[in-house]
């Protein structure tokens, strides 16, 4: 009975609610705590490299021998294997299995098999074990055995020749393909991309004269004239990069794989060689370090599940950016119309209120608005005004980097007039009257006093709406974000911003690696990776934000009489 | 005491202007004012004297500060604010069709109860109204700051801090530098409503001091709840009861023989 009393006593004094209050808050700390570990966890462990496995597997009567990556074990029901066809003589309810990655994708039917724990044997990690990252058919796990130039033997592994000298020539001769290969990057991308881009020109030029009338004689011939130019300057550096391939054709090198097959592969496929056994720290340290910037800087390769993620966190930042320059202005002068002009009667509250619920409409909506007028409607328009002889292909006329930053002002539009509206009215009103009495018209009033004051609640509105904008995708799906996207958004050619380019995002970057790729053991590792990126993107726009209002909340502090 | 609902009776002719003022510049012609349906000022007229300080007394709500607000027209920035009569300015109708507002703002300046500097240094305050003039010119705009400033006698205090925040200084510097923001673009009027209301004894003399040098280049209206601030710098006074002007005249004579009961109720502290 007494303890009873003390127990309600102690609940009627604040010390429960204190605990639960903050209990509640620990609970939301940790939570995202976790999350963030999670994710942090995941997806940097795929910038490591990982020790490659040698090991002889039993299979019915036989043995063979495997190489891979070990991904992760887990314990298994016998129940859910016998139900799967393998028999076990085990009186053991679960066993272990190993998951393992395997390489060398062109032999083999799956990149990744399981493995019971039991049936492996003989493991070690060689120390001359290597990956080979190819930009086709994924990683080749083996030995290096030879090198050949132009079918020649040039190096082979022996008895006078020893493993680290292969290996060093190898690494030589791979960098001089890898120059090479940069070299015919370069042809490619930018100079018959120039030319290229010079004959659809031409080719649109003429289309636009004939739109306009039946084409007379000299014009014909001057377009013909330049369109020789160009081709003959096509073939010659057609001619160039025949050479220069033949050249990067001529090293070859042979690898003896897991069943102990020796093959022969080209390298110039080969974008980066490694052996992870015999890496020291440091190695591996760097090698995380050179593995995370060709993430960060790196265009994706095999069905996004390989190389890096440039392009989308390129597309995420400039889409932000372009829709903080549209939405500002747009909900700034709406909110000052609202707060500062409009008669404030049941219609402008029915507008506010219209508002502030507009701010709720699910983001497919406005994806399917923006479809519909963005795309369709104006971009329509403008391709039949301006780029008629474009047509039918459609220049803004389809999804795009404009329409998907116009969209998503759109759909950030309401917190950036309610955050406005909230600073305008925070203004004291002796402020206002001390312009107003210094014979300052209202408009003048409003440009020289108000909105300074106000423009660190329009800079929280346009962090709201970065928040919100930077973490959309459901919208973007319709109106301009693809899964891959070669160029950037933003080049040396006119006029350098292509606002009519599709581009790629973060946020379906996620989603297409996680639910549409090929592969989905490969790509969960990139989606945590992913995700972690756009954590930190949205972060880091934030918080540059964040400084810029801290910055104009120093300069114009609201009154505050001293007295 | 009287008690508040009791109706004023009103002499028609004791509220008329009055006759003979030497160089009246402000002539207001039964102004009236509502907001909405309540009515703030009833047939308001009376002549101000150029070069004089005015001060508008009476008991809170009165409407001396809207009437106040009328000479320069603020007050019609309420919502549903009707007003009927009108004020001339130099003989000329401020409510005219075709004064220009801001204009009519620069000539007559208004000083407000709480000192509202701008987030901005003491320089940019003063020489705001300068600037939405246009007038640029690095001198001229040096010469203008520094010159109100010492009118409002604020130079020695600041002239070391001119661009640092105006929001630094003391409420009572911030309201001698609302008056030198005023004054720089040299208005014909000054209105101050209630100046001194939220600063220290010692400020308040000094905003006095001043408003006795201020006249001899400006007309000066000011509003005060405190009699004896009206006594100390006003060479008229004008009383006014419920939105109507009960007595105007000479301070000294509204002082010590005010020719109205209520009048002499509300000095002498029975009212109010």
């Amino acid at each position: 009975m007494r303890s009873d009393n003390r127990l309600m006593r102690w609940f009627h004094t604040d010390t429960p609610w204190v605990w639960l209050n903050a209990g509640a808050v620990a609970l939301c700390l940790l939570t995202l705590l976790g999350i963030l570990l999670l994710i942090s966890a995941q997806g940097l462990a795929h910038f490591w490299p990982a020790g490659l496995l040698q090991a002889q597997v039993a299979t019915d009567s036989q043995s063979r021998r495997i190489i891979g990556e070990v991904i992760r074990h887990e314990q298994v029901p016998v129940l859910q294997l016998q139900e799967a066809g393998i028999s076990l003589d085990t009186d053991q309810t679960e066993v272990q299995r190993t998951l393992i990655r395997n390489g060398n994708r062109e032999f083999s039917d799956n990149d990744y098999f399981w493995v019971l724990e039991s049936a492996l044997s003989d493991r070690h990690y060689p120390d001359h074990l290597a990956v080979f990252e190819r930009a086709r058919w994924g990683r080749l796990y083996g030995y290096l055995r030879e090198l050949s130039e132009d079918g020649a033997l040039l190096m082979r592994q022996g008895p006078d020749t020893d493993q680290e000298a292969l290996w060093h020539e190898f690494e030589q001769r791979r960098q001089r393909t890898e120059a090479l290969q940069r070299e015919i990057d370069r042809i490619e991308s930018n100079m018959l991309g120039q030319i290229n881009r010079t004959l659809e020109q031409l080719r649109l030029e003429q289309r636009r004269l004939e739109l306009l009338g039946p084409l007379q004689v000299p014009q014909l011939e001057a377009l013909a004239r330049e369109r020789a130019d160009l081709e003959q300057d096509y073939h010659l550096l057609q001619k160039r990069l025949t050479r220069l391939q033949q050249q990067v054709g001529r090293n070859r090198f042979r690898v003896e794989m897991a069943d102990g097959q020796v093959l022969e592969f080209a390298m110039a496929d080969v974008i980066r060689a490694y052996r992870p056994n015999g890496m020291g720290l440091s190695d591996k340290l760097e090698h995380f370090g050179i593995k995370l910037w060709e993430f960060l800087s790196d265009s994706p390769r095999e069905g996004n599940t390989e190389g890096g993620v440039f392009p989308a966190l390129f597309g995420t930042v400039l889409m932000v950016l372009l829709m903080s320059l549209l939405v500002t202005p747009f909900g700034v002068l709406a909110a000052v119309y609202l707060h500062e002009y409009a008669y404030q009667g049941r219609l402008t509250r029915l507008i506010r209120i219209a508002v502030n619920n507009l701010a709720g409409v699910p983001s497919i909506v406005y994806g399917i608005f923006g479809l519909g007028f963005f795309v369709y409607f104006l971009g329509g328009s403008i391709d039949a005004l301006f780029f008629p002889e474009v047509l039918p292909a459609p220049t803004f006329g389809t999804g795009g980097l404009l329409w998907a930053s116009a969209t998503l002002a759109l759909l950030t539009l309401p917190v950036v007039i309610v955050a406005t509206e909230e600073g305008l009215r925070t203004i004291p009103t002796s402020l206002r009257e001390g312009a107003l009495a210094l014979g300052a018209t209202r408009a003048e009033t409003l440009w020289k006093v108000v909105l300074p004051m106000a423009s660190p609640a329009m800079m929280t509105g346009v962090i709201l709406a970065i928040a919100r904008a930077a973490g959309e995708v459901a919208p973007l799906m319709l109106v301009g974000v693809v899964k891959l996207v070669p160029q950037l958004p933003v080049d040396g050619h006119f006029p350098y911003l292509h606002l009519d380019q599709k581009f790629m995002h973060l946020g379906f970057h996620i989603y297409d690696v996680g639910f549409h790729s090929a592969n989905t053991e490969a790509a969960q590792p990139l989606v945590y990776a992913t995700a972690l990126l756009l954590l930190l993107v949205i972060l880091l726009l934030n918080l540059s934000a964040i400084l810029m209002r801290n910055h104009l909340r120093a300069r114009f502090r609201t009154l505050e009489p001293e007295l | 005491m009287i008690r508040m609902d009791t109706q004023i009776p009103v002499d028609p002719t004791a509220a008329s202007p009055e006759p003979d003022l030497p160089n009246a510049r402000l002539q207001v012609r039964d102004l009236s004012l509502n907001y909405g349906d309540s009515r703030a000022l009833s047939n308001i007229s009376l002549d101000l004297p150029g070069n004089r300080v005015t001060a508008f007394i009476g008991p809170s709500g009165c409407g001396k500060s809207t009437l106040l607000r009328c000479f320069n027209r603020m007050s019609e920035l309420a919502a549903d604010c009707n007003i009927s009569g009108t004020i001339l300015l130099d003989n000329e109708d401020i409510y005219a069709r075709s004064v220009n507002v801001a204009e009519l703002r620069r000539r007559v300046g208004m000083v407000f109860q709480k000192p509202n500097p701008f987030p901005a240094s003491v320089y940019e305050n003063v020489s705001f109204g300068l600037k939405i003039q246009g007038i640029r010119k690095k001198r001229v705009v040096d010469e203008t700051v520094e010159w109100a400033l010492r009118s409002a006698a604020l130079w020695d205090e600041v002239k070391d801090r001119l661009h640092e925040s105006a929001l630094g200084l003391s409420g009572g510097q911030q309201q001698r530098l609302v008056i030198a923001r005023t004054i720089a673009i040299r208005p014909e009027v000054l209105l101050l409503d209630e100046p001194a209301s939220a600063l220290d004894p010692i400020s308040t003399l000094k905003i006095e001091e001043l408003i006795h040098e201020l006249k001899r280049d400006f007309t000066i209206l000011i509003v005060t709840h405190n009699m004896q601030q009206a006594a100390r710098v006003s060479d008229y006074t004008a009383f006014l009861h419920q939105g109507r002007l009960i007595e105007f005249g000479e301070t000294e004579k509204l002082f010590t023989r005010p020719s109205r009961r209520q009048t002499e109720d509300y000095i002498t502290g029975r009212y109010g």
